[in-house]
């Protein structure tokens, strides 16, 4: 599992690629507190890739619903975008789709979740080869 | 081991189909039928065969009890929930004129809902029948006893005529039981709760019901990996999803589908079979979440297929 995080003025973005079970939650889990912490500097809004992400196990789903806990203590937003099939039927079988907000792309994800980090995003060279990129 | 006989599937609380459920099922059933005309009965019954399950029966029913029929001539059964009245009454029926009958009961916890059947368990009023009770909670028997007693039951626990046992379980430690080895489990429930695994004549089958899994602890997992390890039916408890499972009803004790095939495929079961389901769901209910089940294990596969049922009450599955 591959993970990079971008600060989009006021949002975190991070994107994930590859598969997120048992053996690689705990990375996606330490990624997340790193844009948490500390609690000053949090964003205000986290906003996840995951468009490149082919599997999510119960455990990964268990990281994002902490994550999700965790920001909306700080009055901070969270999201996922762009999730591939196979992930988005993971999501409604687990009914993660109805207690995270998911977005159908990127775009609409930053749009949703702050207009400044839109602007950044769309004012940035998009990383080559994102089909989510404007 | 023959076959797995389930008696009562339902969590928490007994559920009846209702005459409004048996209205919409015959109305289901005619609107599908469209004018058809049927020959015989013999045509009716495969028509009927023929419907989706929601439509022509129901999961039910009683709450938690499964028999394992061993293929000898004594009884093996798990919990007893509601659905030990019928067990009971069929396993007089199927012996009927016999000698005196041996029950092998195993507890898996002493939650109302997996002992309420014990008063209405016909076996037990027989003298000359032995029923042998094991679980693992030092309360085992006071628990049994202490349901029958007034004013919250008008028969005491004395009034059986066979002779009752209890055995206490040492967790890890397996006992022989009439040619099957049985190894018990602590799972994680209000209070405890007790996992099962059956093993004889190269078959195996596991009984773990009213069990939260708590998903960041990988020594949980690869101890109930283990236990599960190429059992030929996981009998498990799907009661909620797993999105409530780790939120609103989270260190409620139960688990989902989800980590139900996450765990046979990591242990390389041959046969998930939900269980223990949620008392708010109708029939349809259990049916989109068995075959959203069977999609999930479709999508993640990665080695042989695993087999998925939903449990209800009077499903038999030959091992």
């Amino acid at each position: 599992m591959q993970i990079t995080t971008r600060n989009l003025a006021d949002t975190a973005l991070i994107a994930v690629a590859g598969r997120v079970d048992h053996q690689s939650a705990a990375e996606l889990e330490k990624a997340l507190a790193a844009v948490m912490v500390p609690p000053g500097d949090s964003p205000c809004a986290v906003v996840l890739d995951f468009s490149a992400v082919e599997y999510i196990s119960s455990v990964g789903l268990r990281v994002l619903m902490i994550a999700a806990r965790q920001l909306r203590s700080k009055a901070a937003t969270f999201s996922v975008a762009a999730l591939q099939p196979v992930v988005a039927e993971i999501f409604a079988i687990s009914r993660f789709d109805r207690v995270l907000v998911v977005h159908p792309d990127l775009r609409e994800a930053l749009a949703q979740s702050s207009p400044a980090a839109l602007l950044a995003w769309q004012a940035a060279d998009p990383p080559p080869g994102n089909p989510t990129a404007p | 081991m023959k076959r797995v006989r389930f008696w009562g599937t339902r969590g928490s609380l007994p559920v009846a189909l209702t005459a409004a459920g048996v209205r919409r099922k015959l109305i289901d059933a005619l609107r599908a039928a469209s004018g058809r005309r049927f020959a015989s009965d013999a045509e009716v019954e495969r028509y009927v065969d023929g419907l989706a399950f929601p439509a022509a029966g129901t999961y039910g029913g009683h709450t938690s009890c499964v028999e394992i029929d061993t293929g000898g001539p004594e009884f093996f059964l798990c919990d007893l929930g509601s659905g030990a009245r019928p067990f009971g009454i069929s396993a007089m029926a199927r012996r009927a004129g016999g000698p005196p009958q041996r029950f092998h009961i195993f507890m898996s916890h002493l939650h109302w809902d997996h002992i309420m059947g014990l008063p209405f368990f016909v076996p037990a009023f027989i003298p000359g029948n032995h029923v042998v009770i094991y679980g693992s909670h030092r309360e085992l028997e006071s628990a049994l006893r202490r349901q029958q007693e007034k004013p919250s039951f008008p028969v005491d626990f004395s009034i059986f005529g066979a002779t009752m046992e209890f055995v206490h379980l040492d967790p890890g430690q397996p006992l022989e039981v009439a040619g099957v080895t049985v190894t018990t489990m602590l799972q994680r429930h209000s209070g405890d709760s007790y996992g099962y695994r059956f093993e004889s004549q190269g078959r195996a089958v596991v009984y773990s019901t009213d069990s939260e899994h708590p998903l960041a602890q990988a020594e949980h997992t690869e101890r109930f990996v283990e236990f599960f390890r190429g059992a030929d039916v996981v009998i498990f408890d799907a009661m909620y999803s797993l999105a409530d499972s780790i939120s609103v009803k989270a260190d409620w004790g139960h688990s989902s589908n989800v980590v139900g095939v996450e765990l046979c495929q990591l242990a390389g079961a041959r046969h998930l079979c939900l269980f223990h389901h949620e008392p708010v769901f109708d029939d349809q209910a259990i049916e989109s979440v068995l075959a959203e089940t069977r999609r999930l294990e479709e999508i993640t596969r990665r080695d042989a297929p695993l087999r998925i049922s939903a449990a209800y009450d009077g499903l038999e599955i030959e091992l």
